[in-house]
């Protein structure tokens, strides 16, 4: 399986990091670290730049997060016109691990406070689709 | 051989939510008025370069067409994209290929046809100008990328809604005089706050509008630049830089680092600081960019941009005028044309021209044009 089922709308499916879709189905999210030079990289790469490895790890994402920013999303584009309100979030991991997602919905914008404390965790949409959101922790 | 280039002539069209005609007569537009008055014909320019953001194109490979309409067949024709910073892409590119010796006057054209596309359609596109992977799935778009830079710089420095709401109220002002602008109507502080909103913390009139539009620059080899032109306007610092697609792959989420970095590129070529600039035209394509831009390009320390729109030091008789011609906000944002009409407002400027709204005794000029949420960065400075 690749990426044909992820989020609301997918563009495309094949991807050496496909895996990322079938540990979302296993309740994890993932991403990697190059086996060569460790580096760590979000979205998850197999192939990594800085030492031409074409070789990673994954490692999950499981401690807390922190919000940097926010948005509430009024108006989608094609495709996403019953979506919305939806909230896009950027969460820091350790050591600087930067990440892009939504915002669970039993958060209430007018409860999001930034630097509150997140988690990442994957989550089953309508017509057997998947994606994984940050929640409270 | 002379190393100077020089812009000679600057045209765009009427911008418009829908122009009514076809993209090689929209282009014609823009093109009639940069050549107008010259002494050089079409016969002079030995090669074009069209610019536009092809996923809003029905005309696949434009770059053809327009070279036959505007009958410059044989000269070559070449295509370059950088989203809405195409044109000041295309500059830099008309630039280095008279510097390198092998043109010598380069016609730089600008085109979208918005109207070709619903709005939903547009906004389609522009979702996928994110990585398709990681973040198109999840609703991302042009303003939601942009609304998270406005949070950010609020939660850093108390940068507020109403301070955003300032810089549309002062383009809106110079839209109003502009008669190529899209939007000619002047909003208060009033109307921008209470319009609905679209991606907090932006709402409608925080935006530009898609539309219809072109432009023209014609770029020129400084011996033929003093011959044909009564006024030259040369280009003396060029910048550019990217950043990633990706939000995450972002290192600061209160500035534009394309910005910055394409800014010091053309500072430094230029010899200039940004103190030494007399007007300047900036990516507003919404009030937020106007204020990273402030900062970003050195007008104000990071934290504050706000305080040069509250003092009103961005208007025509302030310390450093941005946007008198009524920036994207007012004449609205067809993405290829956008650069070539910011460079236009600046070439008018320089040459005493701009009548509607002119910067008394200006000099010296930049342009700042950025294409995706902070992914592409240009900066042109110019000098009288």
């Amino acid at each position: 399986m690749g990426f044909e089922n992820f989020g609301t709308v997918s563009f495309t499916a094949e991807a050496k990091v496909s895996d990322f879709v079938t540990y979302l189905e296993q309740g994890k999210v993932m991403t990697t670290r190059c086996k060569n030079c460790g580096a760590k990289y979000f979205p998850p790469q197999m192939d990594c730049p800085r030492c031409l490895g074409t070789e990673a790890e994954w490692f999950e994402l499981k401690e807390k997060g922190k919000l940097i920013t926010y948005t509430t999303v009024q108006y989608g584009p094609s495709g996403f016109e019953d979506d919305a309100p939806y909230t896009l979030v950027i969460v820091d991991f350790a050591d600087g691990l930067r990440t892009f997602g939504r915002l669970s919905r039993d958060i209430k914008e007018s409860d999001i406070i930034i630097g509150m404390e997140l988690k990442a965790a994957p989550v089953k949409q309508a017509n057997d689709r998947i994606s994984y959101e940050f929640q409270k922790a | 051989m002379d190393e100077d280039v020089a812009i000679i002539g600057v045209g765009q069209s009427v911008f418009a939510r829908k122009c009514g005609v076809s993209v090689r007569e929209l282009c014609f537009q823009a093109y009639k008025e940069a050549m107008e008055g010259l002494d050089i014909t079409r016969d002079d320019i030995d090669a074009s370069i069209t610019c536009s953001a092809p996923e809003y194109d029905k005309q696949r490979t434009p770059s053809g067409l327009i070279s036959e309409y505007l009958e410059l067949t044989p000269k070559p024709a070449f295509y370059v994209e950088s989203v809405c910073s195409s044109s000041s892409t295309g500059v830099r590119i008309a630039w280095s290929l008279i510097r390198s010796g092998l043109h010598k006057v380069i016609a730089v054209i600008g085109f979208q046809k918005m109207s070709e596309l619903t709005s939903r359609e547009a906004a389609e596109r522009m979702g996928r100008g994110g990585d398709i992977i990681w973040e198109s799935p999840f609703g991302v778009t042009m303003p939601a990328g942009y609304a998270m830079y406005a949070r950010a710089h609020m939660a850093k420095y108390g940068t507020t809604e109403e301070q955003l709401a300032r810089v549309r109220v002062k383009n809106s002002s110079y839209g109003a005089r502009n008669p190529k602008a899209n939007y000619r109507k002047e909003l208060s502080l009033d109307d921008v706050m209470n319009s609905n909103v679209i991606t907090s913390p932006l709402k409608m009139f925080d935006c530009c509008a898609n539309c219809d539009g072109s432009s023209t620059v014609i770029v020129a080899r400084g011996d033929i630049a003093k011959r044909v032109s009564k006024t030259p306007i040369w280009v003396v610092g060029l910048g550019a830089a990217t950043d990633t697609m990706t939000m995450s792959g972002r290192k600061s989420l209160t500035g534009l680092e394309c910005s910055q970095e394409a800014g010091k590129q053309a500072y430094e070529m230029a010899g200039l600081k940004p103190e030494d600039i007399d007007v300047a035209e900036v990516h507003d394509c919404f009030t937020v960019s106007e204020i990273l831009a402030y900062e970003d390009l050195g007008f104000a320390k990071p934290g504050e941009g706000p305080g040069l729109i509250d003092d009103k030091e961005t208007y025509v008789d302030g310390r450093i005028p941005v946007n008198v011609d009524g920036g994207l906000l007012s004449k609205g944002h067809p993405i290829g044309a956008t650069g070539g009409s910011q460079i236009r407002t600046i070439v008018r400027q320089l040459r005493g021209e701009a009548t509607e709204a002119q910067v008394k005794g200006a000099e010296v000029g930049l342009v700042h044009n950025v294409g995706g949420v902070g992914q592409y960065g240009n900066v042109t400075i110019l000098r009288r």
